[in-house]
């Protein structure tokens, strides 16, 4: 154990933490609202994430950049930056939407078993990601250098860079976007309706098939967002992106209490900054084993996760 | 998640024993059970038999409602009122028979269209959002009626807040109407119980509807607290929706109500108005547990 190394760094390993805790948060946002709708683990919300991580370099790819390609001047970067994000945000939210449609609607129409969906879930996952693998001929694709990391914020030895302040910033306002529009819109109060008792939302007159078509919408709405910002931070997607991110998302979703907006935020960003220290403490070949012990721990002392299930608890 | 089974309404025809949109035959039985069949019915429920398994627990039921009565429907334990609301409202499909509502089948139509529609509901047990207030309760059933599309909603224009403005409103008037505007604010499942059955019903009044179903609303009830349920009820009435009120207390569906329907074991045994069904020697058999014959 490096103690030391854990010390000296914890400001940069906090903030890296951080960064990486934010593109979790993001992405655990669509585990945790199918969940609190349908009591379903979305298994396949991973590929939602990983078509993101493909749409915004393929629409960069239109406009000549690869890998290679020279850094875009300030006003170019933000034009790219609002096509990735457009591009991922449309991938994913109809990759999402199309996935309720043809792999969970038919089951719910028969009044199919959990463990139905279960089987499906893990199947529409694959089958997604072994596509994309054949498409892609298993090979990892390099992101464009759209913007130039530059250390913007010095304290000590922590040197704080433009891209992780973006990537934090958008997690924190995008979760409070979200978080104003469950608690405080019409819509928000459908879903929160179905959430807690779907029988009588749908006596009071809220049309279910349409709440859970938005839920799966928002959930990849908000994969896209993290699917670009992961293609920015590591550089490389490949088609098993969504597995390996996804199972950290949704570990922070049931960290946080699964079903709860705040909690997938709060969840993701212990995990990412969880995960950090451990790589500072033990090596990074022991990130995960250590956050995922540490992980059972927490979850021994609060089975239902830091928040609490509920989505319709809005004052969490 | 229990969804019912749900089909096209063309799947459902096909199903049916009897086409829905056709008009149930005009027999001897047809007679016998209905008397003369009112065009201006606002419900009518046609011949409808529900099975769960082996359990019949409704059996050839016909009956009809007026536009702005208080009909009452009653019966013993497991008699089959809480499933003839479920059949009306879509939550069970009838096995066979028709529900007509302003003359059109409402067999087959998913719950919110039927809501919509202009049917609402209270439960036998309360079934609120318990982790909402007491007015966002109410506000979800005046959402029904709301018309902003996902996109004004998302980007809050100017439509959508206007609706959310008069929903609101409504909903604090609905809750004012029912006696707990005072608890606008505190999440439901903090409400008292007679808190919660007001609350339900002022849930259902804001979707608009032209019918109200009351699940034994007193169930529970002091005397007080009944005499305060049916002034509320006449109130209802007052205002334009007719009123169906499943309730236990004879006393209570015979001081409020205009006609009755008496279920026993799933099958009619009796209907009229208050004085006659109170007479009806089958009705005091069925309350009292004796055969009719030694009544
Ligand atoms: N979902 C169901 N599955 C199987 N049987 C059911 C179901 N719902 C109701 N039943 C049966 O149908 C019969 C009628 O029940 P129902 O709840 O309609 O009676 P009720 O008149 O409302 O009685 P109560 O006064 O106790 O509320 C009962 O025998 C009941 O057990
Ligand atoms: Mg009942």
């Amino acid at each position: 154990m490096n103690f030391s190394g854990l010390i000296d760094n914890f400001g940069p390993l906090t903030v890296a933490g951080l960064a990486q805790g934010a593109i979790i948060a993001l992405f655990a946002l669509g585990y945790t609202l199918v969940y609190g709708v349908l009591r379903l683990i979305n298994f396949a919300h991973s590929e939602v994430f990983l078509v993101g991580t493909y749409a915004c370099l393929i629409i960069w790819g239109w406009f000549g950049l690869d890998q290679n390609s020279a850094r875009p001047d300030f006003g170019a970067m933000l034009g790219y930056m609002a096509l990735g994000l457009v591009a991922a945000i449309v991938v994913s939210g109809t990759v999402a939407l199309g996935v309720e449609l043809v792999a969970y609607r038919p089951l719910r129409r028969r009044n199919a078993p959990p463990l139905a969906f279960l089987i499906t879930a893990i199947g529409a996952s694959l089958a997604i990601s072994e596509f994309v693998g054949v498409a892609t001929h298993r090979n990892q694709r390099g992101v464009p250098p759209i913007i130039q990391a530059r250390t913007v914020i010095t304290i000590g030895n922590t040197h704080i860079t433009n891209l992780q302040i973006l990537i934090i910033a958008l997690a924190l306002v995008m979760m409070f976007v979200l978080d104003r529009f469950i608690n405080g819109s019409r819509l928000g109060r459908g879903i929160r309706a179905v959430a807690q008792n779907p029988d009588s939302a749908a006596l009071m007159g809220v049309n279910k098939s349409r709440v859970i078509s938005l839920v799966f919408l928002l959930g990849g709405l908000m994969a896209g967002i993290a699917a670009v910002m992961y293609d920015l931070k590591i550089g490389v997607t490949k088609y098993d992106a969504g597995f390996l991110l996804g199972i950290d998302a949704f570990t922070a979703a049931v960290l946080g209490g699964i079903g709860n907006l705040r909690g997938a935020l709060l969840g993701g960003l212990l995990l990412g900054v969880l995960q950090s220290w451990a790589a500072g403490l033990f090596g990074s070949n022991w990130l995960h084993a250590a956050a995922f012990v540490l992980l059972v721990l927490i979850l021994m002392f609060r089975p239902s996760g830091l928040l609490g299930e509920s989505l319709g608890r809005a004052r969490a | 998640m229990s969804e019912p089974h749900m089909d096209t309404p063309e799947e459902l025809d096909r199903m049916n024993a009897r086409p829905i949109d056709e008009p149930a035959p005009t027999g001897a039985d047809q007679i016998l059970d209905q008397g003369v069949r009112d065009p201006d019915a606002l419900l009518e429920v046609d011949h409808v038999t529900l099975r769960f398994g082996g359990v019949v627990a409704l059996n050839d039921v016909s009956f009809s409602l007026r536009k702005g009565e208080i009909f009452g429907l009653i019966g013993p334990n497991g008699a089959g009122k809480t499933t003839c609301f479920n059949a009306m409202t879509g939550v069970y499909r009838p096995t066979s028979g028709a529900i007509r509502f302003q003359g059109q089948s409402i067999v087959g139509k998913k719950k919110h269209e039927i809501t919509r529609g202009g049917i609402a509901r209270t439960f036998q047990n309360v079934r609120l959002f318990p982790e909402m207030t007491a007015l966002e309760n109410v506000m979800v059933g005046a959402d029904a009626h709301h018309k902003t599309s996902v996109i004004s909603a998302l980007f809050r224009l100017p439509r959508h807040w206007q609706e959310e403005r008069s929903g609101r409103e409504r909903s604090l008037e609905l809750l004012e109407f029912v006696g707990i505007r005072r608890r606008a604010g505190d999440v439901s499942r903090n409400l008292s119980y007679g808190e919660q059955r007001r609350l339900e019903i002022a849930r259902a009044l804001a979707t608009n509807p032209t019918l109200l179903c009351l699940d034994e609303p007193a169930a529970g009830f002091n005397p007080a607290e009944k005499a305060e349920l049916l002034e509320l009820i006449r109130r209802i009435r007052d205002t334009g929706v007719t009123v169906l009120l499943i309730e236990h207390d004879m006393r209570l569906v015979m001081g409020v109500t205009d006609r009755i329907v008496v279920l026993e074991f799933g099958k009619k045994i009796a209907e009229g108005t208050p004085a006659e069904v109170r007479d009806n020697p089958a009705v005091i058999a069925a309350y009292l547990g004796v055969p009719t014959d030694a009544a």
